[in-house]
């Protein structure tokens, strides 16, 4: 009797050790990785928000607050805000092309579907440099489209169709349509067509069906969509620079700036702060909303 | 109908808008002139001119050094994590850690590396593009192992510790085994985004160990030439080559299971 509780309590034991064993080998050498190269300089750049930088750059480790009450000099919040109109313009327009398009991918039939959903992510998987450098090509003073134009007659000299806001949504657009689209997808191909189906008997006109049950119904599948164009949107300094002349024009070039131009560590950590900030309440809306559906 | 004729508007016009641009890049690749925006009759001349540019070939070993290196890494730590949120942890703590480098802005992890390598002071290179890169391929295999294990079936593992294996034979012959498809995915995943990567790197290299895409920034900020149309026709012919080939390995096995 005395025999068997005490192997019963050693077993117990072992078990529990080889448990913590087991969360040592699996969990530990990850973790470690993930603490010490992403935790640790996130950790840093928040810090760095409170000090102040060195004459020749780096880090005075004074505290202060001067570098958020920069961040409300209206030069810099400009640029903050004109990144959330031209980032939330680029999420707009992919929804408004993503959505129908989403949609009548799922209508499809099968074989079609396959082709049409590969087809919409296979630009994705080519280099992202190589899909901005063909809209310099097209979009340039001797380019395809301005050629086209005046061949037709439409215009009498080349526009200047790079090197402006415009190009910059039109590039944001171009890159993360597939991003709009796969969500929508997903939400859409989800819903069960006996309730457009019930809709449309009980008298429902097609516009009504649309605005009272398939839009609600996706309406999860919308957010990330949006979230999932509006993040790489918002903190993107390539596109701006390469289709937008190369000023400072969007939060991303801006923080760039400041850790390789300027070398003011301090004020640049703020600015990705301000951009992480943006991000976090973002997420968080977009969560509380798929909580509610 | 009319309506949905309606829709097939905006259908197109996402088709037509993400395949103009790469049709008339292929198109130029093989231009017999100078110009990279007028088309002079055929020829393959921009090619030879690639395949003399040392700085290409520089590039792409180098990428191909990053990827090989950091997804086996981010393989490894990737798999091991993911089994053990899974399995030993009920901590969504240590869940959101293991996701946050897939959700976290590019910008903000080069940033934050680029100042973490110069606070310790550590030099720039090969290795500490390697390194960056390890982060993201570790939450990406992490996720995808992932959800193969949630959907995997304890029972062996049950029934192989009843059975009296010891915790790493069942991880070896019972959960690995099983795993496995997942972890091949996995590894591809973190392996094309490091090939493609390009604002972690551009922040973690040193300017004499440029990666593809950093030396492909370089020519396009440079200038356009048929020689970067050229480049781009063989990097999207070899993009769409493993993502149809993916597309069928996946039907293949799917099949099979």
């Amino acid at each position: 009797m005395t025999r068997s509780t005490v192997s019963g309590a050693s077993v117990r034991s072992r078990a529990r050790r080889s448990r913590a064993l087991g969360r040592l080998v699996f969990l530990g050498p990850g973790l470690t990785y993930l603490i010490v190269l992403m935790l640790i300089p996130l950790v840093l750049l928040i810090g760095f928000t409170l000090f102040r930088r060195g004459r020749f750059g780096g880090v005075v480790y004074e505290v202060t607050g001067e570098n958020f009450t920069r961040l409300l000099d209206p030069l810099y919040l400009e640029v903050l805000v004109g990144s959330v109109k031209l980032a939330g313009l680029a999420t707009l327009i992919t929804l408004l092309i993503g959505y129908p398009t989403a949609y009548l991918i799922a209508r499809l039939p099968g074989k079609w579907k396959t082709i049409a959903l590969v087809a919409i992510v296979l630009p994705f998987w080519t280099n992202f440099l190589i899909r901005i450098y063909a809209w310099i090509v097209l979009l340039s003073g001797p380019g395809l489209v301005n050629s086209a134009l005046l061949d037709m007659g439409l215009i009498d000299k080349p526009l200047e169709l790079l090197y402006n806001q415009g190009t910059i949504v039109v590039g944001l657009v171009y890159s993360y349509l597939p991003l709009m689209v796969l969500p929508l997808y997903a939400a859409i191909e989800r819903l069960d067509p006996q309730l457009r189906e019930a809709s449309a008997n009980l008298g429902a006109s097609p516009a009504r069906t649309f605005a009272s049950v398939t839009l609600p119904l996706t309406l999860p599948g919308v957010l990330t969509g949006c979230l999932f164009v509006f993040v790489p949107s918002f903190g993107n300094f390539i596109i701006p620079e390469l289709l937008g002349g190369g000023r400072s024009i969007m939060v991303g070039n801006l923080i760039r700036d400041q850790f390789l131009k300027a070398r003011d560590w301090p004020f640049g950590s703020t600015l990705v702060l301000a951009l992480l900030a943006v991000l976090v309440v973002l997420l968080l809306l977009q969560a509380w909303s798929a909580r509610r559906a | 109908m009319r309506r949905s004729r309606l829709l097939y508007v905006p259908f197109w016009v996402s088709y037509v808008f993400l395949y103009t641009p790469i049709v008339v890049l292929v198109a130029m690749s093989f231009n017999a002139g100078e110009s990279p925006y007028v088309h002079e009759g055929f020829s393959l001349d921009w090619y030879g001119v690639l395949a003399q540019n040392e700085r290409i070939r520089e590039g792409l070993v180098n990428t191909l050094i990053v990827a090989v290196g950091s997804t086996a890494l981010a393989t490894v730590l990737g798999t091991l994590l993911a089994v053990g949120l899974v399995r030993h942890t009920r901590s969504r703590t240590l869940d959101a850690v293991g996701m946050l480098p897939a959700i976290l802005p590019d910008l903000v992890l080069g940033i934050g590396l680029l100042v973490f390598y110069a606070t310790i002071r550590s030099t720039l290179g090969l290795h500490s593009v390697l390194l960056a890169h390890t982060v993201f391929g570790t939450a990406f295999v992490t996720a995808v192992v992932r959800t193969r294990l949630t959907h995997a079936d304890t029972s062996l593992e049950e029934a192989s510790r009843d059975l009296g294996a010891t915790p790493l034979t069942t991880f070896a012959r019972v959960t690995l085994p099983q795993l496995a498809p997942g972890i091949v995915a996995g590894a591809l995943l973190a392996f094309t985004l490091s090939i493609d990567e390009f604002v972690i790197a551009f922040f973690t290299s040193a300017p004499t160990t440029p990666t593809l895409p950093i030396v492909i920034y370089s020519m396009v900020r440079f200038g356009v030439t048929p020689e970067i149309n050229a480049l781009a026709t063989l990097l999207l012919l070899v993009s769409f080559t493993v993502v149809i080939v993916a597309q069928r390995m996946t039907r293949l096995t799917e099949s099979l299971s």
